[in-house]
This record gives structure tokens, C-alpha cells and sequence, in this order.
């Protein structure tokens, strides 16, 4: 095994070979505590109906069918494009394909600006480190990791909104915009219908929502680069930098920092995790019409498909998350082969 | 340094100090680290103030007394609503007169029972299958088999964003607190397979056990003495960052409502429940909002600090040794009284 192009390639089909068993549990998984917690929903949809009500609604489900005959019919029915529908009929599919590209924009955008933030806080408090400034900072990331997502959205939303004049509901002032949305990623649609406008007022509702996703994860990007940044400033090159008379911030940003990034990044795919567990509660505050908010009103509502449906989207999302992040590493760091 | 080291078993890096060596540098770093110390005198705090706000009533009724910290009913209305705060009501008081401060106090031993409950549960569970799929994971026997059971099965775990299994799980099983707890449990205890098994497979690797099988002793022996021991640290700085992160989880589902009734006194619920109160009382959500905030804070920058004296690698980066250590050239030998 090496590091050329096929052996590349045939790491990925590996990888995916390797996906289908997971994804198959994860079904098999929710499925069943799903059906086992709750044997019939329809009582839960209907909570005042009378006996043949619920009978009527209990047939026309099949909720009176053995469980390894349900299992294989929604199976059935899933690998050929179908993701059943919610209690009151509505297909699942158009709403996790409208939301996940939301929920994508939503993630990127707090990608970027974790980041953006946590490498820079990073290099300096490595370049402080041990005194105020590395306190300062770890205080600081330490508070966004003990801010539970929905605090840090509320006061976003209180504190921020009115003192900026941002918009804490939904991804436009006019919804629908004025403008097609093929991608279902608000920036892109504004831009791709030429919209300029439109593109400034998709980004003022994305901010604030960005900024709440971030906080959570600002320290993991900063831990990661000041603890990589710390093993690469002592070495040789780096004094060699320093001797040849180069300035503080080329020595740090321009070459210990190229070094550093390497685990930093790898990193990142590892918080897709809580980044998307993230959206559940931020999407709901601040009506950010994507996955995370579909999710949690298909759990509330005993919604069984879409239940199933967002658990199955989110846990391929990690999975890939995890796969990029290897995959980038890989590309960044000679050493590894792809095996 | 004279002495050639004999060929043998690689080492690894070496790990942290044992005994009273260990609490002595525990200590330094305590008082060296004014971040970590706040910390730790924080959470010694909050223990000890949730074992008061619950013990004391009860040692009180065997007196036929009625003693406790709790100034007012945590539920009990009165006619001051909507009160800033004052003497009386450290936190004010919400719309129907309940006081602030004391729905705050007796939030405190639920979370943190709750959440040290969960991890408690989770580190049994995960830390049991782990140290099974580590020790006894030898090829082509039965422990190999069962291993890669679990660890398959603990991968369809792990593909799941934490709080978006918890949240549906909990809204499955019940809608309620011992819902919320089971479903925190099964949430909660593959991060401790992975965690455990990582740990123990570079432990039995080391010269010691090679030396103590050697000797005889047997495997139940092996693993009580050796592998136990060395597993205490890392276990317990995981689990004091986990905390926190259990009480954010937790609160999580107790802000959506499905963990407690709406009108509970929980933190998570409280913010919920006030937050149609704000911008104009921010006190009622400021109180739970911060009792939320700085447990966790108090929490993580002990395990932070923590985490710094126990992982050799970073401790070395913390004292700013100059001289770098890569995984080839750690191979040096160990102090003599240590082996």
C-alpha cells in the first residue's frame, strides 16, 4: 500500500464497503427502539379519537403487523427511494432534501468562522502560552464549551440581534424569496438568481445562527492548534525562522502555524458530529428551516418516517465527516499510507 | 544514560507519576494554574452545596426539625411577582411569586446527580466491554469474535450525533426524567469502549505485563492490579470534561421539554419556560443561565488542568521543554524504582 491515486481510491471504496454495515445497524437500530418504545402512535396522534378510530388508524399503518414485517417493508420500501411518510401523509423525503442543504449551508458557514477564530485565538495563546493572554483565551474557549447551544443562541438573539439590527427568524425576510430556490442553500440561491439584495439579507439571517453553531466548538479548534503549535514552535526550523530576521507574525502565522494545521484540520471532521447535534436546537431558536429543526419537531410529533429518516441522514453525515477527515489528513501528512 | 537498554518489548511514552508523587505535582499545578484552581475549588463547592441541599432536610426531619438551605419553596407561589432582585429574593421572583434563587438551589443536586448517574452508568457498561475488547482480543480466538461484536456494534453507536439519539430515545421511552436517563446511558457508553480499549491495548503491550504473565500471574490478576490501576487517570479526566458535557446534554432535553414537565425546576427547563420573559426580566434567566454556565466552566477547567498534568505529552509541552519528542525516539529508559 502507498500513497498513489488508486490506492487512494480503493481506501474510499473500502471505507463505504465498510459504511453499509453501520448504516444497516443504524436503521435496524432506530427502528427498533422506535417500535418497541411505542407499539402504536396512533394513539399519541390521536389523543381524543374514539376505539374505531384508532383500529381504522392502527390497520392502515400496519401497526398491528409483526414487527419483523414492518422492519422488511419499510426496508423495502427505503431502498427503493421511499422514506414513508409523516402522521398526517406527507412524504418525508422533500423535507429532509429541502433541509439538508440548509443545514449544509448553516454548518459551512459555522465551519468557517470556528475556524477563522479558533486558529488565530490558537496561535496566540500558543505564543503566550502559560501566561494572561493563553489564560484569557482558554477562559474564553472554556465559556463556549460550557454554553450549553441553546444559551449562547438566546442571548445571540437578544443581545446580539437588536445591538447589530440582525434578523433572528428563518433564512429570508420574505419567505418565499422572490427568486427560485433550486439548492436550498439560501446564499446560493439569492447569488445564482443575481440577486444582490437577496444575497445581503440571506446573510444577515445566516450570521447569528453561524456564530451560535460555532461557539460550541471554538475550543476544540483552538485547544488543537495551541497543542500543535506548542510541539512545533521549540523545533530547529522555527529558530532558523527567527534567526534569518523574520517578524513574530511571519514566524507564526507563516510557518510554524503551515505545520500546526495539519492536526487542526483532521479535527474539524471529528466536530461534525456535535456540529450537527448542534443544529437540532439552534435551527428550532432561531426558525432556520434545515434538518436539525425537521428533526426535532419529527421526534416531538411521533413522526415514526421522518424520526428514521433524519436519524439515518445525520449518522451518514458523521460517517462521511469522519472519512473526509481521514482522507484530508492523509492528502496533508507524507507519512500516511492508505491502507 | 551510559547503559544500553536491552532489547525488548517497545515502551511507551512514559506515564504519569504514581502515588503521592502524583497528587504532589496535582497540587503544584493546582496552585501553579490559577484557572484550574478556581476550578477545582468551584466544583468542591458545588459538591458540596448539592450533598447540603439534600441531606440537610433529611438529617433535619430525624431531629423532628425542619432544617434547610433552600430559603423558599421551590414551587410554592406568593404575591411578590415578577420582583427584581432584592435581599429577600437573591434571583427576584418569576410571574407566579416562586423565588428565583431557591428553583435554582435545588436544580443543583438533580443535575449533577443526573449527569454523574449517566457517566457513572456509562463508564461500568463501555468501560467493562472495552477492557474485555482490549485484553482479550486475541486472534482467532472466542474474544476476538465477541470484540468485534462490540466494537461493530459500538460504531453504529458512535455514528449517531449524541443529542440527537438521547433526544429521540427520550421521547420514545416515556418523556420523562428516568426516560431521559436511560436514554443519556445507552447515548453515553461507546465514547468509554473506544476510550477504555484504546487505553488497555497500549497498556498490554507494555514490558510490565509481559514480565507479570511471565511470572505467572494470571490474566483476572493482571488486569485488577496492572491494567485497572493505569486506567484510573485517563478515565477520570474524561469523565470530569464528560460531566459537564452531560449536564449541557441533559439540559438540552430538558429545555426542549421532554426530560421534565415544562414547569419543572430544573436549569434547562427553567430557560425555557422564562425565556418569553426576556428581554424585560432578564434575571429569571439569567440565574439558571449561569448555574449552567459555571458548573460546567468549573468543570472543564479542572479537567483541563487535570488533563494537563496527566498526559505526559502535553505536560511537557506545559513546562516548555525545549527538546521535542517524536513516538520513535521516546524509547528512553525508565527511573529504576518506577519499573
Amino acid at each position: 500500500m502507498g500513497r498513489s491515486l488508486t490506492d487512494l481510491l480503493f481506501f474510499l471504496g473500502w471505507r463505504l464497503l465498510q459504511l453499509l454495515p453501520v448504516l444497516l445497524g443504524v436503521v435496524v437500530l432506530t427502528f427498533v427502539f422506535s417500535h418497541v418504545a411505542i407499539s402504536n402512535p396512533c394513539a399519541a396522534w390521536n389523543p381524543h379519537a374514539k376505539r374505531n378510530v384508532i383500529d381504522a388508524c392502527t390497520a392502515f399503518w400496519g401497526f398491528n403487523q409483526p414487527l419483523p414485517v414492518q422492519f422488511w417493508k419499510y426496508l423495502t420500501l427505503l431502498v427503493q427511494g421511499n422514506w414513508g411518510t409523516d402522521p398526517t401523509g406527507n412524504p418525508v423525503w422533500p423535507a429532509i432534501a429541502s433541509g439538508v442543504p440548509e443545514t449544509l449551508e448553516l454548518v459551512i458557514a459555522s465551519l468557517v468562522i470556528m475556524t477563522v477564530i479558533g486558529i488565530i485565538l490558537g496561535v496566540v495563546a500558543a505564543a503566550f502560552s502559560g501566561r494572561w493572554p493563553d489564560h484569557l483565551i482558554r477562559m474564553f474557549y472554556l465559556s463556549g464549551w460550557a454554553a450549553p447551544t441553546y444559551l449562547a443562541a438566546l442571548v445571540l438573539s437578544i443581545v446580539a440581534a437588536p445591538a447589530l439590527g440582525l434578523p433572528t427568524e428563518g433564512a429570508f425576510t420574505y419567505n418565499p424569496p422572490p427568486f427560485p430556490q433550486p439548492t436550498h442553500m439560501s446564499v446560493v440561491d439569492a447569488l445564482l438568481a443575481g440577486s444582490g439584495s437577496g444575497t445581503v439579507d440571506a446573510l444577515k439571517h445566516l450570521i447569528l445562527p453561524a456564530t451560535a453553531l460555532a461557539f460550541l466548538n471554538l475550543g476544540i479548534v483552538t485547544r488543537m492548534t495551541r497543542s500543535s503549535m506548542l510541539e512545533i514552535l521549540p523545533m530547529d526550523f522555527i529558530k532558523g525562522t527567527r534567526m534569518k530576521g523574520l517578524g513574530e507574525g511571519r514566524v507564526l502565522f507563516g510557518h510554524a502555524l503551515r505545520n500546526a494545521l495539519i492536526t487542526t484540520t483532521t479535527v474539524l471532521g471529528f466536530t461534525a458530529s456535535g456540529l450537527l447535534a448542534g443544529t437540532v436546537v439552534v435551527e428550532d431558536i432561531f426558525a432556520w428551516p434545515g434538518i436539525g429543526r425537521y428533526s426535532y419537531l419529527a421526534i416531538v410529533q411521533y413522526n415514526f418516517a421522518g424520526t428514521i429518516g433524519v436519524v439515518i441522514v445525520f449518522a451518514v453525515a458523521v460517517v462521511i465527516a469522519n472519512l473526509v477527515a481521514d482522507v484530508v489528513y492523509g492528502v496533508l501528512d507524507p507519512r500516511v499510507e492508505w491502507r | 544514560m551510559a547503559a544500553p537498554v536491552p532489547p525488548g518489548p517497545p515502551r511507551g511514552p512514559p506515564r504519569g507519576p504514581k502515588g503521592t508523587e502524583l497528587f504532589g505535582e496535582v497540587y503544584r499545578t493546582l496552585v501553579a494554574n490559577p484557572l484550574t484552581f478556581a476550578g477545582a475549588v468551584l466544583v468542591a463547592l458545588m459538591t458540596g452545596v448539592a450533598i447540603v441541599v439534600v441531606a440537610l432536610p433529611a438529617v433535619g426531619s430525624l431531629f423532628h426539625l425542619s432544617l434547610t438551605v433552600v430559603p423558599y419553596g421551590p414551587n410554592t407561589p406568593s404575591t411578590t411577582t415578577l420582583a427584581g432582585p432584592s435581599p429577600q429574593h437573591l434571583l427576584g421572583t418569576d410571574e407566579l411569586g416562586r423565588d428565583v434563587f431557591s428553583r435554582v438551589l435545588v436544580a443543583l443536586p438533580l443535575d449533577l446527580g443526573v449527569s454523574t448517574f449517566i457517566i457513572a452508568a456509562a463508564v461500568l457498561i463501555g468501560g467493562a466491554l472495552g477492557l474485555y475488547s482490549g485484553f482479550w482480543d486475541d486472534l482467532g480466538r472466542m474474544g476476538h469474535a465477541l470484540s468485534v461484536v462490540i466494537l461493530r456494534v459500538t460504531d453504529v453507536f458512535l455514528a449517531f450525533p449524541t443529542l440527537v439519539l438521547a433526544l429521540a430515545l427520550a421521547a420514545l421511552l416515556g418523556r420523562n426524567l428516568t426516560a431521559t436517563t436511560i436514554a443519556l446511558v445507552v447515548t453515553w457508553w461507546p465514547y468509554y469502549v473506544r476510550l477504555v480499549r484504546g487505553e488497555v491495548l497500549s497498556i498490554k503491550h507494555q514490558g510490565y505485563i509481559s514480565a507479570a504473565r511471565a511470572l505467572g500471574v494470571t490474566n483476572a490478576r493482571i488486569v485488577s492490579r496492572h491494567v485497572l490501576r493505569n486506567l484510573i487517570e485517563p478515565i477520570i479526566v474524561y469523565m470530569t470534561l464528560d460531566i459537564g458535557t452531560v449536564i449541557v446534554t441533559f439540559s438540552t432535553i430538558a429545555y426542549v421539554g421532554i426530560a421534565l414537565p415544562v414547569d419543572s425546576p430544573e436549569w434547562g427547563s427553567m430557560i425555557s419556560y422564562y425565556q418569553v420573559f426576556l428581554p424585560n426580566y432578564l434575571w429569571l434567566v439569567l440565574g439558571p443561565g449561569l448555574a449552567i454556565f459555571v458548573s460546567v466552566l468549573a468543570l472543564s477547567l479542572l479537567g483541563d488542568g487535570l488533563r494537563e498534568v496527566l498526559d505526559p505529552r502535553s505536560r511537557r509541552a506545559f513546562a516548555r521543554v525545549t527538546r521535542t519528542t517524536t513516538a520513535v525516539s521516546s524509547v528512553t529508559p525508565d527511573a529504576p524504582g518506577e519499573a
